[in-house]
């Protein structure tokens, strides 16, 4: 684990980019036809360098919200900005997907034709800047930083999902992102495999602070990795209640079984158990 | 349909696009077989064929001639006899090689070896051994759907989800119960699609039948589109040859949508996702 | 020699295949698959020479066959020791190779196009599936009609089914890569031609694989077709000929011919997919992970 680093939010603001502020956001689908209301008015406001996870049941919407910022939809009113900047909104309704939000897909997007190392280096390679031995150096030094070495001239297809999901952070990670939108990415893994991942995401994040925008719908798993936690309504969704997590950072697993995690847990539970009620009984298929 | 919905329809920039494109082709095909006769000079192949204006209006003729609808029942006949062949044996086949894997081992090679024999090579010896033209047209025709809807019957079969079938085991359920409950329907969207695609074959293999055996004068049935297109061939009526091309080819189309809305009715669970 | 399950997931390359060889001969599979064969075999023996059934007796026979195609000097003109027996061979070989590469270097790149924009799409699928229906013999007539000489319509029949058969399954897969993965593409920073180097042609390089495969069949089908109806020399013709000569024996050697060389034609197009597709290979391999 890296050295104790003073993590307070305060200080960080001026100097961390990567400010996401979501007004007023509403997306409707298909509106001339079912007119399905999947995000209602939705304001979030995130600094720069806050680990936000947005906490919900199945089918809520969060996804959508996610899709909006990483520019793979439109909305249909309200605005985004990223430190200040017009993401999407009027006028513009689709933000362009960019490599100032990259997003780490759920079911993983690594190139399967590629090598692990071939997938790190595609985004720089892509934009040419630097030079290939450049390009190389720094994939191979930030692989064995995450504790990928070994595992360079392997294919996606052949290793675990859990080391699949690194390099995928990896491969992100090269373009110095503002913003890492990560959509339920550790659904899959068995709780086991999780709790490692959870600690390696944490340790990657102390070394390259990057704003992370973080869909799950696991309480442990947003309360163990958030600054914050948003919980929000089923679907259309909305911010339902904000749950602030004053645990330090650096971060182990020893949180996990401390009294202020487990009064945390309380103080979420309520709200999201009634949420995940209201999507059950309405039937909702999970996104 | 909804009347809103079809009029977006027509009115919709991809439907426009694709009438555009079909509309130069016809005009490239009209002017490069007029060329010869407006400036003298003759097109390379296009120039050769008769032109669109032409073709239609020697089918304008031909509706009215009750001997060109024969050759269209002929043919389709020909096609549903041995596409229904095809599918009734096809299809056990297939399953019981799925569901026994003794019977697979011994039965798969052989199929497998006799598979990249192409169905018209079975011609003279089909002739050779069926009594009458008409059955050695239907052998072969049922030969060339009979590989398609195996291979897609065994591929479906294979790819059955595990679970499904140890989920009827564990709630007590025959053998035969599971494989009427849960093999026949998991494997009925294979069966769909390995049924299209044998249907396209079969028109396939019954219009080059009709041409070799009719054409090829060995004393073969008579009819069928097929043999319309190499009749006005040999007789030199060039826009019939056309005619007979399009007519085979809506016929075919035709066919393979009846195919998959009749599949569709039978897997409704397929819609929803 | 008692392998472990643990001891074979370690192995690779050439252990790992004679692992897999030997496992097979002590399964009951080569032997049922004798047993398949031969049935078939002992079949067409029986009904065509010893009972001499109707309809069967008029066919050639079992050793009628084998008899001419290994003879020094064939009855009827064709066994593995006349040279003209590989004329023909090469001849639809060589006709099989013009169509299919000719289709695979033109249905490719359509296939892709067709799959990536959607505005090509619209303007040129359409016209693409009013042409596709018509079966490939209806062409015959049209064929010799726009091409001199013999062979040019021979190929260009088989060049067309091929043809067909590549781009659309090219398109399809086009279509069926998962859309994250473009995404991906894009928030790396890649632009539309990147996306679709990097991308749209490696993940659809498996379906375009599967697709030549379907087209080299196809091809086949095709080739023996124009061969029949029209064309000197060849498999088809040779087929075709054996019947109007009455040299029934012949009709079988071709039709086997076909087969062994269509099997491999179609395998060494796969093998090809997996060369180029050394991922998939090992990914499959390693089965569920």
């Amino acid at each position: 684990m890296s050295a104790a680093m003073n993590t307070d939010t305060n200080s960080q603001k001026n100097i961390i980019k990567g400010a996401i502020r979501i007004e007023e956001v509403v997306k409707v689908y298909d509106p001339d036809g079912a007119a399905v209301m999947a995000v209602d008015h939705c304001s979030i406001d995130i600094p720069g360098g806050e680990i936000c996870m947005i906490v919900g049941p199945s089918g809520c919407g969060k996804t959508t919200l996610l899709n909006a910022i990483a520019g793979f939809h439109d909305i249909t009113s309200g605005q985004i900005y990223l430190d200040d900047e017009l993401l999407c909104g009027p006028g513009k309704m689709k933000a362009e997907p960019g490599s100032d939000r990259i997003v780490v897909f759920q079911n993983g997007a690594l190139f399967p034709w590629k090598s692990n190392l071939e997938n790190v280096v595609f985004g720089p390679m892509m934009a040419g800047k630097l030079s290939k031995d450049e390009v190389y150096e720094k994939a191979l030094k930030m692989m064995a930083d995450a504790g990928l070495n070994g595992t360079e001239h392997s294919f996606p297809g052949e290793v675990s999902s859990g080391l699949r999901r690194r390099v995928e952070i990896v491969r992100a990670l090269m373009l110095d992102p503002k913003v890492l939108l990560f959509d339920e990415p550790y659904r899959a893994l068995d709780s086991l495999t999780k709790s490692v991942m959870h600690e390696a995401l944490l340790d990657i994040y102390y070394k390259n602070k990057v704003t992370i925008f973080f869909i799950t719908h696991d309480l442990e798993e947003a309360i163990f990795l958030g600054h914050r936690l948003i919980i929000m309504s089923s679907r259309p969704c909305k911010p339902k209640k904000v749950v602030e997590v004053d645990i330090p950072h650096p971060r182990d697993y020893s949180v996990l079984t401390s009294p202020r995690f487990r009064e945390l847990m309380e103080e979420a539970k309520g709200v999201v158990h009634e949420e995940a009620k209201k999507a059950f009984e309405a039937g909702e298929k999970e996104g | 349909m909804n009347i809103i919905k079809l009029k977006d329809k027509v009115l919709s920039r991809a439907f426009w696009r694709g009438i555009i494109s079909i509309t130069i082709f016809l005009l490239i095909w009209e002017v490069g077989a007029r060329f010869e006769g407006w400036f003298g000079y003759l097109v390379p192949w296009i120039g050769l064929i008769p032109p669109p204006t032409d073709v239609f209006a020697s089918w304008g003729g031909l509706i009215g001639d009750p001997s060109y609808w024969g050759s269209w029942y002929l043919s389709f006949m020909r096609v549903l006899g041995g596409f229904c062949a095809a599918m009734i044996i096809g299809i056990p086949f297939g399953l019981f090689m799925a569901v026994n894997r003794t019977f697979h081992d011994t039965a798969f090679p052989s199929f497998e070896i006799l598979r990249p024999i192409p169905p018209l090579a079975w011609v003279p010896a089909s002739i050779i051994f069926w009594p009458t033209a008409e059955l050695s047209i239907a052998f072969v025709t049922f030969l060339g759907a009979f590989y398609t809807i195996v291979i897609n019957v065994l591929g479906g079969a294979k790819s059955i989800n595990k679970q499904y079938l140890q989920a009827a085991q564990s709630m007590g359920a025959s053998q035969w119960d599971i494989f009427r409950r849960v093999v026949l329907p998991a494997t009925l969207p294979s069966i769909v699609v390995g049924s299209a695609v044998g249907m396209g074959i079969t028109w396939e293999v019954v219009v080059a039948a009709e041409m070799i055996s009719g054409g090829g004068g060995s004393g073969g049935a008579g009819g069928g589109l097929g043999f319309f297109i190499w009749n006005s061939y040999v007789g030199g009526s060039y826009e019939q040859i056309v005619v007979g091309m399009i007519s085979i080819g809506i016929a075919g189309y035709f066919s393979s949508e009846m195919l998959r809305s009749l599949g569709g009715r039978l897997t409704p669970w397929l819609k929803t996702r | 020699m008692n392998t472990t399950s643990l001891e074979a997931s370690e192995m690779t390359g050439m252990a790992l295949t004679m692992y897999r060889i030997s496992n097979w001969l002590k399964s009951p599979k080569p032997y049922l698959m004798l047993i398949g064969v031969g049935f078939l075999l002992g079949i067409w023996y029986l009904f065509v020479e010893v009972w001499k059934l109707p309809r069967f007796e008029d066919m050639p026979g079992l050793t009628e066959v084998v008899i001419e195609y290994f003879s020094k000097d064939p009855i009827y003109g064709l066994s593995v020791f006349t040279p003209e027996y590989y004329t023909h061979i090469g001849i639809s070989l060589r006709r099989i190779a013009y169509a299919f590469f000719l289709a695979t270097a033109l249905g490719v790149p359509l296939g892709l196009l067709l799959g990536w924009s959607k505005k090509f799409n619209e303007f040129i699928f359409p016209l693409f599936e009013v042409l596709r229906p018509i079966p490939i013999l209806a062409w015959v007539p049209l064929a010799i009609i726009m091409f001199s000489g013999s062979e040019t319509p021979v190929i260009f029949l088989t060049f067309l089914a091929s043809f067909f058969a590549t781009t659309l399954n090219t398109m399809l897969g086009v279509q069926s890569i998962d859309e994250s993965y473009t995404r991906a593409a894009r928030c790396l920073g890649a632009n539309g031609w990147q996306t679709f180097r990097h991308v749209i042609v490696p993940g659809a390089m498996p379906y375009i694989f599967t697709g030549l495969q379907i087209s080299i069949g196809v091809a086949w089908f095709s080739l023996v077709a124009g061969e029949m109806v029209s064309g000197q020399f060849g498999l088809g013709y040779v087929i075709n000929t054996a019947y109007t000569m009455v040299t029934y024996p012949t009709i079988v050697i071709g039709m086997i011919t076909l087969g062994v060389v269509g099997f491999v034609t179609s395998t060494m197009v796969r093998m090809a997919g997996d060369f180029m597709m050394q991922w998939r290979v090992r990914e499959l391999a390693l089965g569920d992970n």
